[in-house]
């Protein structure tokens, strides 16, 4: 988007509001949403990719050293990793930010 | 030369969309829209028609089918009435919401409970809010003029709406009329295709139907609104060259005699018996016209004060009750005229539910005792035509 969603005027707005540059969602950050965040303990990690696959939101990459971590700009603190997780590495806590 | 034929109104609409050279129906058949959809179907099972027929299994389902199509760009038909309009209601403000140029045809039929499969206004009342342009017509030649102009009409760049065209159902549905049914060269001059202009590609991907959060859903909603109002302008200029090109002559209010100082206001096929009342009324020295309203969204304010200016008396006819209120034809008609310096007495009937016929007596007596309420008053906001107390 050329502009933030706050200065478009209704002039701005293509036809019907379609969005013409895919992939835009990437921009709208969720992780505000958030009243719980994952915390780890890597120590634990056997590095299954478990908690990747059940991520709803998609937001579970890889770091540099090969562990499984949230992108907390997205992570919306659902749990289920923690839930899914076979080694007990994930502990959800409160989101204080 | 245009063909005369005489034949089914519903066929006839079946053999325009068929001129128009359709690309997707997508339908699920109801009285009195049936003949239509049946027609269409057979058109394409003959290979007289190249479309997609689209047998759904319910109208929620055809006018979602029906997004799908014209998003990807392909001129796109269906039909209901009643309650199946009813059961499209929320896809509606879809299509509208997102600029996809659909054509429908409402035969407008009354809404259960009780079951009635026959004609008043209710249904279209009902989706009044829904973003469409609604037209209403009076009879088979309107009603197959009006679907060429109201493909025209949503598919053109300035506008991109859905368009509903209505007819009574039975009343215009299910007569046997003779119509001058247009060329296919008349047609092809008339219409353009349609192109759409950011149509669902897999090379040019786009999202249609995102979400808004408040940031930006006034915008959005504004800039339909303006698209909306600002159709007028192409649908005029459409009726002006349909006009041109066909001899008949349509306009979004339409009068008959309304430099009279005692006018009737009618919607669709009663305005055709209201005018021999009128016709009759003038014979025996009364000083009564008509004004017909034609394009109910957008509604056309500057013209209806126009066309009353200079009545005393001007008398609305509503096909529908607004449970709690006054009738939708009667309260846009008073809010319009407020603003006028010298305006007429505005006085309500709700008549003609559920199939209900007004003759020609019938719209004598409305106008006198239209008459008379606007000299003495009446106890109620509006009153009923023809209901046994």
């Amino acid at each position: 988007m050329t502009k933030p969603e706050g200065e478009l005027t209704w002039r701005d707005i293509e036809i019907g509001s379609i969005v013409t540059e895919p992939g835009n969602a990437r921009q709208y950050k969720t992780g505000d949403w958030r009243s719980q965040k994952p915390t780890y303990d890597f120590n634990r990690c056997i590095k299954c990719a478990i908690c990747q696959i059940f991520c709803p939101e998609g937001c579970v990459n890889q770091n540099d050293d090969g562990y499984f971590e949230a992108d907390l700009y997205y992570c919306k603190g659902c749990g289920i990793c923690a839930k899914e997780c076979p080694t007990g590495v994930i502990t959800m806590v409160e989101e204080k930010e | 030369m245009a063909n005369r034929v005489g034949m089914e109104v519903s066929v006839a609409i079946g053999e325009v969309v068929k001129l128009a050279n359709a690309d997707v129906i997508a339908a699920y058949p109801i009285t009195p829209q049936t003949h239509i959809v049946e027609h269409l179907a057979e058109l394409v099972a003959n290979g007289e028609l190249d479309a997609e027929f689209i047998p759904v299994e319910s109208e929620h389902s055809a006018m979602s089918a029906c997004l799908g199509s014209a998003a990807a760009g392909a001129r796109t038909f269906t039909a209901t009435a009643g309650q199946g309009l009813e059961l499209m209601h929320e896809v509606l403000y879809i299509a509208s919401s997102m600029r996809l140029p659909i054509v429908m045809t409402v035969a407008n039929r009354a809404l259960s409970a009780p079951l009635s499969v026959w004609g008043d206004h209710s249904d279209a009342m009902a989706v009044r809010d829904t973003g469409w342009i609604q037209m209403f017509t009076e009879n088979g030649q309107e009603v197959i003029d009006n679907i060429l102009c109201a493909f025209r009409i949503a598919e053109d760049k300035k506008v991109l709406l859905p368009v509903m065209v209505h007819l009574d159902g039975f009343h215009v549905s299910h007569m046997i009329e003779p119509m001058l049914l247009p060329e296919l060269a008349e047609v092809d001059r008339f219409l353009p295709p349609n192109q759409y202009p950011l149509p669902l590609n897999p090379t040019k991907p786009v999202t249609m139907g995102d979400f808004a959060p408040p940031v930006i859903y006034s915008e959005a909603k504004w800039a339909q609104e303006v698209s909306l109002r600002g159709a007028r302008e192409v649908i005029d200029r459409c009726w002006q060259e349909f006009g041109d090109s066909f001899g008949r002559h349509y306009s979004a209010v339409e009068g008959y005699h309304n430099d009279a100082k005692v006018l009737l206001l009618t919607m669709g096929s009663f305005s055709e018996t209201a005018m021999t009342a009128i016709d009759r009324m003038r014979d025996e020295g009364g000083d009564v016209g008509l004004v017909k309203l034609r394009l109910w969204r957008p509604f056309p304010f500057a013209e209806i004060r126009k066309a009353v200016k200079g009545a005393e008396v001007l008398i609305v006819l509503d096909r529908a009750l607004s449970f709690g209120g006054l009738g939708p034809v009667l309260s846009e008609i008073r809010a319009a005229l407020y603003q006028m310096e010298k305006r007429p007495k505005v006085v309500g009937f709700v008549g003609g539910l559920g199939g209900r016929d007004i003759s020609v007596a019938g719209f004598e007596e409305i106008v006198k005792r239209g008459i008379e309420i606007a000299h003495q008053g009446s106890p109620q906001e509006f009153e009923t035509f023809g209901i046994r107390e």
